[in-house]
């Protein structure tokens, strides 16, 4: 088509919705038929801004990209970034952009988003004033926060809150000062203020409700040093960070004469055209047909979805107004309101559930008919998947069941079966219980729905309307999960393997030998629920090699050990011993990445000898053959450290011999830092702890390895005994849910409701298993004995350690080592494959 | 006293007091010309032996391997380091076509 010319689509903004208006021009084919021009005033391409706090979390902006890699050159859309568009001449047609260049169109449209407000109070402008939009803003405010040490928000909406939390979480000393009377004024009501306010206030923020701003005051040299409030009186504060509400960013249509609001935004009609129609306009910058600008991302899509309909589809798509549902977490707590939150339509009722202790509030709005209308959640919002797509109907059970907590009466299996189809699901993209159902796995209804690919919060809702993938079950024997494994052995008090495998496995399994799978899992299950020594009886055949004799495998036959050390503290004299026995039995030393010593390179015979002299000068079994607890790291905190804070070591050192020997679905490793420098890398552990100024933080679902996790945050400030507690309850709680060789981290993250619900359950007893946990952990406490020692004193056990059972005495010649580096290394066996792949 | 015993070229070959073994585990035996064999004893109380060189990494490590057995009730072994499974029987390996270990026929005498 030589002569044709493509029409041109020109696009100012860069931001969350115009990326959206890009996808769906693409999907709907217009890139091949136009030409795709994108003007972006920011230094990068589209990213997550709901997830920019997360920025300080460690999340890089590639991370929270939202323009996949190849996504520009794919569809042949050309992207300017870090040139804004300056002004429009609609009569020529044409933008032009700071740099001077001027690009024609044919279509354009505005997605340039919103601005913070900052109120016009004198010293704004000082140095150590700050925003909160963009990664820019928060990479200013990081670096300036290294010289201060309080910060003050103002304004307690739902960005204050979370730039009061990044605040906090920068170890600032933090406040809050919110004119209107409680927090989050337009999201929750008076209750829900005050049950957020309560929370918020025991995580050590201060909150200022009922006052302004007067003045900004600045030292000497022109920085931040305080404010006056309203009320006349001051507070000191290094840094401040206006969040007062945003403004639509409506200059360059006012300039160029479209019609804008009186208060703001591009006026658009129900497909999202301005007063020009060549001119659209999408997102938080356009005043909606419904008289409102949207400060959300899912109304932002929606428009987006609209004006693609509008310029490049066939469908009829109209914008005429959306949901302000939210489900966010603010500072660690769950908030979320739906609906008609403020109960605002005539003859409603309110249905409310408020427990101050635990920062819980619940109130659902109902109509005389008992249609659900709206509702707020704080605190534990777990049940808004399920409450939001259920407003406008009847709910299948009385509602004041659906507020009360799990355990209370609240509804044990109420599902999302229950929802009509046209129910919407996931309110960020718009999409029904009906177009989930119609999907065969999460990926596929992600990939063909969007669905999920937002805030996220529906996932968890889709999972249920989802077909279930494999039968779940431990391995070939077994059509349980290990989790159900380990609830019909504690409720059967079934106390061996065999008696679980015939009654309770796969039909063909039964009466059979098990497999390599099951045979670890059982006996780890069995050890968990304090069945005796683990190299005795029929526990000694489920056992693989390392826990049968008590070391670690490797490659070449021999074994290597790792004697405790706990909280990676050791004396000179116990060093000196470690010495004397590789030396003296020729092993390969080497100190681990866990803080302590391995020993490489003994024959199964040299084990019982070699532990002689090691448990004889003080040490234990390391169990790092187990899968049981590993290490708790330390760094060397208080005692040492200028600038510790707690005695970590001891901590450690309490924790590591409180939790060895326990026995879990997988390895367990812990570290204990004693300042927020973190030098022990808690957050890497699957329980990990940081000390305070008030006594420890408490992080939990950490991992390094394969696929690293950064933990997260459990509880804060908790004193020793609250610390141990939380622990117990948190360790017993993942060992009776967790499938086979699932650690912490994944545990965590498939689990429904995630940290939630753990929190739930471990902080708030809300399925009343505390005690219970307790106790065990209390007997394993009490049960515990060293492996080896208990293994030395009982020759039966020691028979098993020879090489050949019928040369008791024999070394194993095929075990052999050459020198490296003046120590041992294996040599290796030669492979004689009978044939190759 | 029942033994267990292994057939060798030169005939029968005496291991260890058939007591010794534990149902589901293996036991290393050194063999008269310095070869090791695997010998396993299962729940039933049927006794096997293998070469106990894991074919795989070279390293004679299959009598520390766990007994298992297919859906079919087929006995195995999973070497304790990269876990490639051995058909107890015929000493085939059913991860992979290409391995295979040796196998020796056995025997439980009893001698009163
Ligand atoms: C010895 C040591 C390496 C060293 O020389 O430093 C080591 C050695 C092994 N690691 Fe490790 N890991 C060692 C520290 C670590 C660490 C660092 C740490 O603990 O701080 C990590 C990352 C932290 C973590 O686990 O989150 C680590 C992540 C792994 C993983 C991956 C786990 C994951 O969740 O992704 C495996 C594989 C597994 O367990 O499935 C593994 C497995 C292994 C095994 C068991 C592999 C095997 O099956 O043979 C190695 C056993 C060696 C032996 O016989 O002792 N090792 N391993 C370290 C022993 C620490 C100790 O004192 O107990
Ligand atoms: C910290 C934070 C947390 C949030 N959390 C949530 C949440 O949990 N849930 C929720 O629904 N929403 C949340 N939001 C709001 C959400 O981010 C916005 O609704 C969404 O980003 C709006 O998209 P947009 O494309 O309209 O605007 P933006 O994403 O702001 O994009 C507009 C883009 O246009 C650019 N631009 C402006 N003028 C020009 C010009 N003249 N030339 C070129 N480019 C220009 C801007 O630089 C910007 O890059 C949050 C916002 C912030 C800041
Ligand atoms: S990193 Fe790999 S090779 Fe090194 S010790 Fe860990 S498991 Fe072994
Ligand atoms: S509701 Fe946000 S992704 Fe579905």
């Amino acid at each position: 088509m030589p002569n044709e010319r493509l029409s041109t689509i020109v696009v100012v903004g860069h931001g969350m919705v115009g990326q959206r208006f890009l996808e769906a021009l693409a999907e709907r084919g217009a890139t091949g038929r136009a030409r795709v021009v994108v003007l972006g005033e920011e230094p990068r391409p589209a990213y997550d801004r709901v997830r920019l706090s997360s920025y300080f979390e460690g999340s890089t902006p590639d991370q929270l990209s939202l323009v996949p890699q190849d996504f520009m050159r794919r569809h042949g859309m050309e992207l300017h970034v870090d040139d804004p568009a300056e002004s429009i001449d609609r009569a020529a047609r044409t933008v032009t952009v700071r740099s001077g260049r001027t690009f024609a169109y044919d279509t354009l449209v505005l997605a340039t988003g919103s601005f913070p407000f900052v109120p016009p109070v004198p010293g704004k402008d000082l140095t150590g004033c700050f925003v909160y939009r963009t990664i820019e803003d928060l990479r200013a405010i990081e670096a300036y926060a290294k010289t201060a040490s309080t910060g003050t928000v103002v304004g307690g909406g739902l960005l204050g809150l979370e730039a009061a939390g990044a605040l906090n979480g920068l170890g600032l000393a933090t406040h809050i000062v919110e004119f209107a009377p409680r927090l989050m004024p337009v999201q929750v009501d008076e209750g829900g203020g005050a049950a957020l306010l309560r929370t918020i206030e025991n995580m050590g923020l201060t909150v200022h409700t009922g006052v302004g701003t007067r003045e900004i005051t600045a030292d000497g040299s022109g920085r931040v040093n305080g404010m006056t409030l309203s009320d006349s009186s001051h507070l000191s504060t290094d840094l401040v960070i206006f969040s007062a509400g945003i403004r639509p960013r409506d200059r360059l249509a006012r300039d160029c004469g479209l019609a804008v609001g009186e208060r703001g935004g591009i006026v658009i009609d129900e497909r999202c055209r301005t007063s020009d129609p060549a001119v659209f306009a999408v997102g938080e910058c356009a005043l909606a047909a419904d008289g409102r600008v949207y400060g959300l991302v899912a109304p932002g899509y929606d428009m987006a979805e609209t004006a693609a309909d509008a310029i490049a589809g066939d469908a009829q798509r109209t914008f005429t107004g959306a949901d302000l549902s939210t489900k966010l977490k603010l500072l660690g707590v769950d908030v979320a309101s739906f609906g008609d939150a403020h109960g605002s339509t005539g003859g409603c009722l309110d249905v409310v559930y408020a427990d101050s202790r635990s920062g819980v509030y619940k109130k659902l709005v109902v109509s005389g008919d008992g249609v659900l209308l709206g509702g707020v959640l704080v605190g534990d919002a777990d049940a808004y998947g399920m409450l939001r797509p259920l407003t406008g109907h009847v709910p299948p059970v009385a509602p004041e069941r659906l507020v009360l907590p799990a355990g209370l009466g609240a509804p044990a299996a109420f599902g999302p079966e229950s929802l009509p189809d046209d129910a919407v699901i996931c309110s960020c993209h718009n999409v029904t219980k009906g177009a989930i159902g119609a999907c065969a796995s999460l990926p596929e209804a992600k990939k063909r729905t969007k669905a999920g690919t937002g805030c996220g919060s529906c996932v968890r809702t889709i999972g249920m309307l989802l077909p279930e993938s494999g039968d779940g079950g431990l391995c070939g024997c077994f059509a349980q999960s290990r989790r159900e494994l380990y609830e019909i052995a504690l409720a059967l008090r079934i106390t061996t393997f065999t008696e679980l495998l015939d009654g309770h496995a796969r039909v063909w399994a039964r009466g059979g030998e098990g497999c390599e799978i099951c045979k670890p899992a059982v006996a780890s299950i069995l050890a968990g629920l304090g069945n005796g020594h683990i190299l005795d009886g029929e526990q000694a055949a489920l056992q693989d090699t390392n826990d049968h004799f008590l070391a670690n495998l490797q490659r070449n036959g021999s074994y290597s050990i790792v004697p405790r050390i706990p909280g990676g503290e050791i004396t000179p004299d116990k060093l000196i011993v470690i010495g004397e026995v590789a030396r003296d039995f020729g092993l390969y030393t080497k100190i681990t990445g866990g803080q302590r010593i391995d020993l490489f390179g003994a024959r199964v015979d040299q084990l019982p000898s070699i532990w002689t002299r090691l448990v004889q000068a003080g040490f234990e079994s390391g169990h790092a053959y187990g899968k049981s607890l590993r290490t708790v790291k330390s760094c060397v905190g208080q005692t040492w450290c200028r600038y510790g804070v707690q005695d970590s070591v001891r901590m450690a050192i309490d924790l590591e011999l409180r939790y060895r020997g326990l026995r879990s679905p997988h390895k367990l490793k812990s570290a204990v830092s004693g300042c927020a420098r973190e030098c022990a890398e808690a957050q890497s552990k699957d329980f990990g702890v940081i000390a305070t100024a008030n006594g420890w933080n408490l992080y939990i679902g950490g991992n390094g390895g394969a696929a690293p996790r950064h933990a997260d945050l459990l509880a804060q400030d908790l004193t020793d005994t609250q610390l141990v507690r939380l622990i117990d309850r948190f360790l017993m709680f993942y060992i009776r849910t967790a499938d086979r060789l699932e650690r912490t981290s994944v545990w965590l993250e498939r689990l429904d409701g995630g940290l939630a619900h753990v929190r739930d359950v471990v902080v708030n007893d809300s399925l009343g298993i505390c005690a219970e946990l307790e106790a065990l952990m209390a007997a394993h406490v009490a049960g515990y004995r060293d492996e080896w020692a208990e293994t030395l004193d009982d020759p039966e056990r020691l028979a098993r350690f020879v090489s050949f059972v019928n040369a008791p005495g024999a070394p194993d010649p095929s075990v052999r080592f050459v020198p490296e580096r003046d120590q041992i290394k294996p040599e290796l066996p030669l492979l004689t494959l009978g044939a190759t792949r | 006293m029942t033994t267990v015993q292994l057939r060798l070229e030169g005939g029968w070959f005496t291991i260890c007091e058939a007591a010794l073994l534990t149902p589901g585990r293996g036991v290393a035996a050194l063999l008269p010309d310095g070869s090791q064999a695997a010998v396993f004893t299962d729940r039933r109380g049927r006794t096997y032996a293998i070469d106990n060189r894991d074919p795989s990494t070279g390293a004679y490590v299959l009598s520390r391997g766990l007994l298992g057995s297919t859906p079919e009730g087929r006995p195995y072994v999973a070497s304790p380091l990269l876990k490639h499974r051995f058909d107890l029987e015929t000493g085939a390996c059913l991860d992979d076509a290409a391995l295979a270990v040796g196998t020796y026929l056995t025997e439980r005498s009893s001698q009163f």
